[in-house]
Parts: structure tokens; C-alpha cells; sequence
């Protein structure tokens, strides 16, 4: 049952690694308009030149 | 978004292409297209050049219209002054954030992101939608600030240039510190959590090996919990006591403790699995609440003063040049220039030219005010006329709209209204501690030192407050969401339960109770159909916007060509039409006597005939009567305003309280009337337009912005109600009232839990597994009950 304190310590030590990921992203300030990304992704790269309405 | 009714797709062939108005009969044609005004036409003609039409592929009509502003802009090639706008700067490029209230919609976005295909100095743009900013990275060598600026307004989306409030770093930071500390909390939670199980579900005796290094990890978890995210508590917790309150952060704070301190005890001595997983999941939620609480809107801004509308530099008149220099270095004697529309930055004298000054924002009197030469002109007027210029007598600190907002009676502190939680909070800790110590004195007196010590820990763990905490934050924050989908935003939660108390309402009458359309318009006499033309042809040379009414009215699309029209502003208009002499305005000016004293009385001549005379009265709210019907059954109604007293009869029949309604009101006298009536024990709601009622909105208990434009105009209050959402007043109140029974019925639920609990904890027999299951099943059961009430009571009240 050693191998607990093992996989303990890998289990904490991922969790961690989720946690300076997530203060990261903070810092980067990936969390400060949770908008506009979301309708920006829809946007067409290319102008098609026909804009008839 | 704002995706475009299907009826307004079958009238399209009339509007326009851009901003999808009604075209007049003078069209404007380019790619067969429609445009309602020049202003349209070029901004799409620019598009069109640099391949941008997609903009009017996302969304029908995305623009708005372009009415000819004729901004100046010379003042940001000063580099004191952009230097004090932009964001970052450095050898070659310059990064800016524009504040831009126009941005509403994914064209827009798409856009103001693809700027760089206009010009290619600009190397990238990012809009935040919801703040409607826009921060662009441009060379500055190549395109200067006041270029970009332009451009900008050149395709409709011209930024609001303040040095005051556009940029809001400091709300920010103390955001992201909350959210970082939330998260602490939450991996610790998760992780102790998991930790414990095997403790609460029992170890089998060989396992017995792991249960002080699981109870000595737990440990190490709860530190950054209660010394990281719980911190807050302790210092607030600390600050109360010194000025000797007893706040709802006092229990919270000394169960966080008492908490931590029992599973060192018990850890370390191996005499237990101690309460970690209950205080690591105390905090997380507590924060969480706090975190709920904080939700603000970041496209209003409630701080925002007269300040924010005053350009951000000035032109000056040196001996031979006209320079521009930021607002604060205006001295007494400066000479300066005031071009049409543009707003006076300080109080000054008339120098040379026609003032025609238009004090709407100070007084609240739509009509403008002529100067003469050598007349004192106060700051906060905006000139409508040619260009003047004027010399400073007094700088801005000291002038008239300043010394209203620096007046100390509303400088100083307004009186904190208690919340509930508050006074609940005074009593909850004494009562706490009297059983903690009773208990322990009990155990103590029986003999059962270890008993003692149990139960008073015990009996501080289980009535942490934690659901009591997080009833008022979670239903203040949905009825927040529930006015914010209702067009009635609110500054903070704190502003729900002020309206819950509210047992007197004021009004302001222009822009606040009359509607947006402008007015009702009444002829008394005869017109032949070509008296009309006559009319009609003459008005529509003037932009005074009752000569547009009085067009609209008309309604006849003849004209004839107008000769030697000529405009007395504030007098009337008049000119030779089809070799009439017609004159339009005041009687004065005609040389008649006048039928009444109304200001909104516009006669009309021709040919030295008395045709008769068009009155103009304002248009209220739909359903005013209806809705100060409903308001006085409850509430006290009074009525201010800063015009004459013509409206007065017409407003009785809907405002039947004579001697609450009061005209002529400086905004002073509105301030000074709010202060009499608060002395009287009233708590008092004023809803005002805006700025010339600022200091009755700071005055009053609540301050209610009545706008049809939120975006343009939000000063210091405490709500913002768009116009559209003004009927619904009544119900708004009705929903912060059930909000606040919700508040009360939710603090009975969180008690009734702290009682089971403390049953068992005055005995000593609380185990951890006990309060690791109490205090998330009484947190959850707020959480939802407080939700979902607020809901059905919106519901009910139709607020959905």
C-alpha cells in the first residue's frame, strides 16, 4: 500500500500544475471578456466580394 | 443581438442602407443603395473602398445614423495631452484604449477589428463587446492620434475623449484578486476533500498508517486557505471591532479561526481528523458569495460627473495663434475660443461674437439663452452659434457646476443605510458567544474539562454563519439580473434593499416624466393648404427643433424655394415665400399681443395677417396616470422642475398633488427640497435625467437616472432606468420588497440549521463528518431557495 503516498503526491502534484495554469491564464488575462471570443470565432476570414441584400 | 425585426426587412426599400432610418424624399443613391443622409453615404463609401462590406453582412442596417458632428480634434496632436490618453507608447508604435459607445453589434466588432485595412499604420484592434472599448496598436510616426480619431468618426464610431473614467484598471485588479484567491480555496477544498473520505467512511486497521499522514496533508492545504483566500475576513473582521461593530465578518472570522486552530489541536496531537474539509469548504463558499456580490456592469459607468463631458482640452487665443492646452491649465484672463457645440469649460465673459448658449445640462431649461457682449457666461452651457470667444474669470475648480458637485452636502458621507444582515449580525455574535460560554461553563462546572473545550469550539463551528452569509448576496444579485434583462441597472446589491425602504418619490419633469418624442402640437386657427406649404417651407430652413415638430406636423412634401430667410434665435424665423412675407416665432418678435404666456406658443404671420398660432406641449410617458396612480397608493409623490410653471395644468390631471408639484427649481432648490423632506424622516427615491439633477440624485437616499440613452449618460446615482423599462417602476419596487421577504424567510431556514447544529455541538458530540455534511447541504439549500424564490416572485410580477 506504499505506493500510495506515491500516487498521492502525483495526484496533488498534477493538481497543482492545473492551478498555476489557471492563475496564468488569469494574468494573461484570458478570463477578462468571456464575449467577445465567442462571436469573433464566427467571423469569415475571407471578404467574399458579393454583399448583395 | 441586434438582429432586426422581420417587419422592418419588407419596409427596407425606404431605409437606409447604413443605419436603417426612413430615407426623406431627397434619397441619397450610390451602389444602389439607399442612404438617409450624407453622413450614411460616406461611411459606406469608405467601407466600400477598402473591400469592408461584410460589415453589412452580419447584421441588417448595422450602423447608426450620422448626424454632422463637427468635432475639432487639434487638440490631440498636443503631445502633453495624448500623452496622457494612451495606454503605452514607444519608439514606433502606440497602443490606445477608445471608449466607443456606438459598438452594439457583431458588424461593429468585425468592423473595428479589421481597421487595418483602411489604413495600414494600424497594426491590430481588439474590442471588449461588453465594455464597448476598443484598444488599437497603430505606428504613431506614421498615423497620428488625432488621425485615428478621425478616422474612427469617419466610419460612425466616433470614442468618447475623457481623461476621467474610461478606463477602469483598479475595478480590475481587485476582481482578479478575489477570483485568484476563490481558486486557491477551490483546489484546496477538492483535494481535502478527497483526503477525508477514507476518515469519514472509516479506515480498515492496516490502513491506520495513512490516517496521520492524510490528516497532516490536510493541514498543510488549510493554511493557504485561511491565511491566503480567508485573510479578508480577519482583516474586516478586525476593523469592525476597533470602531466597536459587530459585523457579520466577526463569526466568520471566528469560526474560520477556531476551525483552524481545533484540527492543528487535533492533528498534531493524533487525536482526531480535526475540521479542514468543512473550513476549506466555508471559505470557498464564502468567497464564491462575496464573488456573486461584486458582479457589476462594466459598459455603465455610476461615477461618471460633469467632468467626463467637458472636452478634454481648450482652445486658447494667444496674440496670433490658437493653440489647444488640457482643460487644468486654464488661468483667469485666458482668452479662448468656443466653437459651435462645443461645451464652456469654465465661467467666463463674452468677447466677441453671438452667443446663443443652450444650459440644458446646468438647469434643465431646453430652450437656449442668448449673451450679449461683456455678459458673464457660466461654465457648462454649450454654444449653438458661431464661434466665440470668451475670457476666463474663474477656472474650472471654482466654477458653478463644480461648486454643486463639491457642495458639502453631498460631499459628505451619505448615511449608511444598515442592511439587514446587518443588524441580524449584531445580535447573532452575542447570542453565539453566550452559548459558547454557556456551554464550556456548564461542561467546565460538571468537571468535564475536555467536554468544555469541545463544545465551545463545537458550538462556534457549527454556527458559522455561512448560509446566513450568502442569503443576501444571492438574492440581490438575481433580482439584480432580473432589473438588468428589465433595463433597470443597479449600481450595486446594496441599492435593492434601499428601495425596499423607499416611502417617497420625486420626479423631475424634463426627460424624466416626458417622453422622448418631444411634444404635442395643437393649431388653433385656419390653414389653407397653401398657407401650410407657406409654412412648411419656411420651418424646414431652421434646426430649432420646434420648427422640425412643427415640419413633421405639416406633413406636406411641397416646397417652395425660400428668399431672403433670415433666424433671431430665440425669437423666430422668417423669409419671402412665393412672394409672401412669412414670419414665424415669439409674439414679441411678430408684434402682436400674445394669447397666453406659454413659452411653447409659436405664432404665425403672413403678409402682415395673423394666421394663428401652433402651442407645443410636452408628450408624457405613456401610461403616466396609470403609473402614479399606482405609486401614490404607497408611496409620497412629489414633482420638481427646472421650467416655467405653463405645464402645470396639464400635469394635474395626472399629478393631482398640487402643492408637491414645484417649478422654477434650480438644481439647487431640487437638493435643498430632497434635504427638508429626508429631515422629515422621509426616505426618499429621485429619479432625475441627469446631470442638472446630479446633486438631488446624490442627495437623495436612492438616485434613479431616468435616460433613453444609457450609454451616453449615467452620472453619479445609484440606478440607471432606460425609459423604455419606466412603466415598470411600480413592479420594481413590488421585486425589491418580495427580494428583501425572501432575504428574511432564507436567514429563518440558515437558522433553523445553526440550531439543529448547535443542538448537537452544546453537547460535544459534533463529529467532523457531522459539519462536513451541515454546512454544504444548509449552504445548497439557501443557494437554491433564494434563486429560485427570487425567480417566482419576478414571475409574479411580472419582471421575467
Amino acid at each position: 500500500m506504499n505506493i500510495l503516498y506515491f500516487l498521492i503526491g502525483c495526484s496533488v502534484l498534477l493538481a497543482l500544475i492545473f492551478l498555476i495554469a489557471f492563475f496564468w491564464a488569469m494574468k494573461n488575462g484570458q478570463n477578462d471578456d468571456t464575449y467577445t471570443p465567442g462571436v469573433r470565432i464566427l467571423f469569415d476570414d475571407d471578404i467574399p466580394n458579393e454583399n448583395n441584400k | 443581438m441586434n438582429n432586426l425585426s422581420p417587419q422592418a426587412e419588407i419596409k427596407a426599400s425606404t431605409q437606409c442602407y447604413h443605419c436603417g432610418n426612413d430615407c426623406p424624399d431627397e434619397q441619397y443613391h450610390f451602389d444602389e443603395k439607399e442612404f438617409c443622409c450624407i453622413g450614411c453615404q460616406s461611411v459606406y463609401q469608405i467601407l466600400s473602398e477598402n473591400q469592408l462590406c461584410n460589415y453589412y453582412a452580419y447584421n441588417n442596417t448595422p450602423g447608426k445614423t450620422q448626424s454632422d458632428k463637427l468635432s475639432h480634434y487639434d487638440y490631440l496632436d498636443e503631445p502633453k495631452i495624448a500623452g496622457a490618453l494612451v495606454d503605452y507608447t514607444d519608439d514606433t508604435i502606440s497602443i490606445i484604449t477608445f471608449y466607443i459607445p456606438a459598438i452594439h453589434c457583431s458588424s461593429c466588432l468585425w468592423l473595428l477589428e479589421h481597421l487595418y485595412k483602411i489604413n495600414s499604420s494600424i497594426v491590430s484592434s481588439r474590442i471588449d463587446f461588453l465594455k464597448k472599448q476598443v484598444s488599437i496598436t497603430f505606428k504613431h510616426h506614421e498615423f497620428s492620434l488625432r488621425e485615428l480619431v478621425i478616422m474612427l468618426s469617419s466610419i460612425g464610431y466616433e470614442p468618447v475623449i475623457s481623461l476621467q473614467d474610461v478606463v477602469k484598471e483598479q475595478n480590475k485588479a481587485s476582481d482578479r484578486d478575489l477570483i485568484k484567491k476563490i481558486a486557491v480555496a477551490g483546489f484546496c477544498f477538492g483535494n481535502v476533500m478527497l483526503l477525508s473520505f477514507p476518515e469519514y467512511f472509516g479506515l480498515a486497521s492496516f490502513e491506520h498508517q495513512f490516517k496521520s499522514f492524510f490528516g497532516w496533508l490536510n493541514l498543510v492545504f488549510a493554511i493557504p486557505v485561511v491565511f491566503y483566500s480567508g485573510r479578508d475576513y480577519f482583516i474586516s473582521a478586525w476593523k469592525n471591532l476597533r470602531n466597536k461593530v459587530l459585523n457579520l465578518d466577526f463569526p466568520l472570522a471566528l469560526g474560520i479561526a477556531i476551525m483552524f486552530i481545533r484540527s492543528v489541536f487535533e492533528i498534531v496531537s493524533g487525536t482526531g481528523a480535526g475540521f479542514v474539509d468543512t473550513l476549506c469548504g466555508l471559505v470557498f463558499f464564502l468567497l464564491i458569495g462575496r464573488w456573486v456580490q461584486q458582479r457589476t456592469y462594466h459598459h455603465l459607468s455610476f461615477e461618471r460627473d460633469y467632468r467626463s463631458y467637458f472636452p478634454v482640452a481648450v482652445t486658447l487665443l494667444t496674440e496670433d495663434t490658437e493653440k489647444p492646452i488640457p482643460m487644468d491649465e486654464l488661468k483667469v484672463g485666458d482668452r479662448i475660443l468656443i466653437r459651435n457645440n462645443e461645451v464652456i469649460p469654465a465661467d467666463t465673459i463674452l468677447m466677441k461674437g453671438d452667443a446663443v448658449i443652450d444650459f440644458s445640462f446646468v438647469t434643465g431649461e431646453s430652450s437656449p439663452v442668448q449673451k450679449v457682449l461683456g455678459e458673464v457666461v457660466y461654465a457648462g452651457g454649450r454654444q449653438i452659434n458661431e464661434a466665440i470667444e470668451l475670457e476666463v474669470i474663474k477656472p474650472v475648480s471654482q466654477s458653478y457646476l463644480t461648486s454643486l458637485w463639491n457642495n458639502e452636502a453631498f460631499e459628505g458621507k451619505r448615511k449608511k443605510m444598515d442592511t439587514f444582515s446587518d443588524t441580524v449580525s449584531r445580535y447573532f455574535s452575542v447570542v453565539l458567544l453566550l452559548i459558547a460560554f454557556g456551554a464550556a461553563a456548564i461542561w467546565w462546572i460538571i468537571g468535564e474539562n475536555i467536554k468544555a473545550w469541545e463544545s465551545f469550539t463545537a458550538v462556534l463551528i457549527i454556527a458559522c454563519p455561512c448560509a446566513l452569509a450568502l442569503s443576501s448576496p444571492f438574492t440581490l444579485s438575481a433580482v439584480l439580473s432580473i432589473f438588468d434583462r428589465n433595463k433597470f441597472y443597479l449600481k450595486n446589491t446594496a441599492v435593492v434593499e434601499q428601495m425596499a425602504r423607499i416611502n417617497t418619490l420625486v420626479f423631475d419633469k424634463t426627460g424624466t416624466i416626458t417622453a422622448p418624442e418631444g411634444f404635442k402640437i395643437s393649431f388653433e386657427g385656419d390653414l389653407n393648404f397653401e398657407e401650410k406649404c407657406l409654412i412648411s417651407s419656411l420651418a424646414r430652413n431652421s434646426g430649432h427643433p420646434l420648427s422640425r415638430e412643427m415640419v413633421k406636423w405639416i406633413k406636406i412634401n411641397e416646397y417652395f424655394p425660400v428668399n431672403s430667410y433670415k433666424e433671431i434665435p430665440g425669437k423666430g424665423i422668417e423669409g419671402i415665400v412665393k412672394n409672401k412675407l412669412v414670419r414665424i416665432g415669439s409674439a414679441s418678435f411678430l408684434n402682436i399681443n400674445s394669447v397666453k404666456t406659454d413659452t411653447g406658443t409659436v405664432y404665425i404671420q403672413i403678409d402682415d395677417h395673423y394666421a394663428g398660432y401652433f402651442s407645443f406641449r410636452q408628450r408624457w410617458r405613456p401610461g403616466l396616470k396609470e403609473l402614479f396612480g399606482k405609486l401614490s397608493k404607497s408611496l409620497g409623490m412629489h414633482l420638481l422642475s427646472g421650467d416655467q410653471d405653463t405645464e402645470r395644468e396639464f400635469l394635474l390631471p395626472a399629478f393631482p398633488w398640487e402643492d408637491q408639484m414645484h417649478f422654477k427649481q434650480s438644481p439647487q432648490n431640487k437638493l435643498d427640497y430632497i434635504k427638508s423632506l429626508q429631515q422629515n424622516n422621509k426616505m426618499v427615491m429621485m429619479l432625475g435625467d441627469g446631470l442638472n439633477d446630479a446633486g438631488a440624485l446624490k442627495q437623495s437616499d436612492l438616485g434613479i437616472a431616468v435616460t433613453d440613452n444609457i450609454n451616453n449618460f449615467s452620472p453619479g446615482c445609484d440606478a440607471i432606468l432606460d425609459g423604455a423599462g419606466f412603466e415598470k417602476l411600480p413592479r420594481f419596487i413590488k421585486q425589491a420588497k418580495d427580494a428583501v421577504k425572501v432575504i428574511h424567510i432564507s436567514f429563518g431556514i440558515s437558522l433553523t440549521y445553526n440550531v439543529i447544529g448547535l443542538f448537537f455541538a452544546v453537547q460535544g458530540l459534533l463529529s467532523p463528518l457531522f459539519a462536513a455534511i451541515l454546512m454544504p447541504l444548509s449552504t445548497v439549500t439557501i443557494i437554491s431557495f433564494t434563486s429560485i424564490a427570487t425567480h417566482l416572485f419576478a414571475r409574479k410580477n411580472k419582471l421575467t
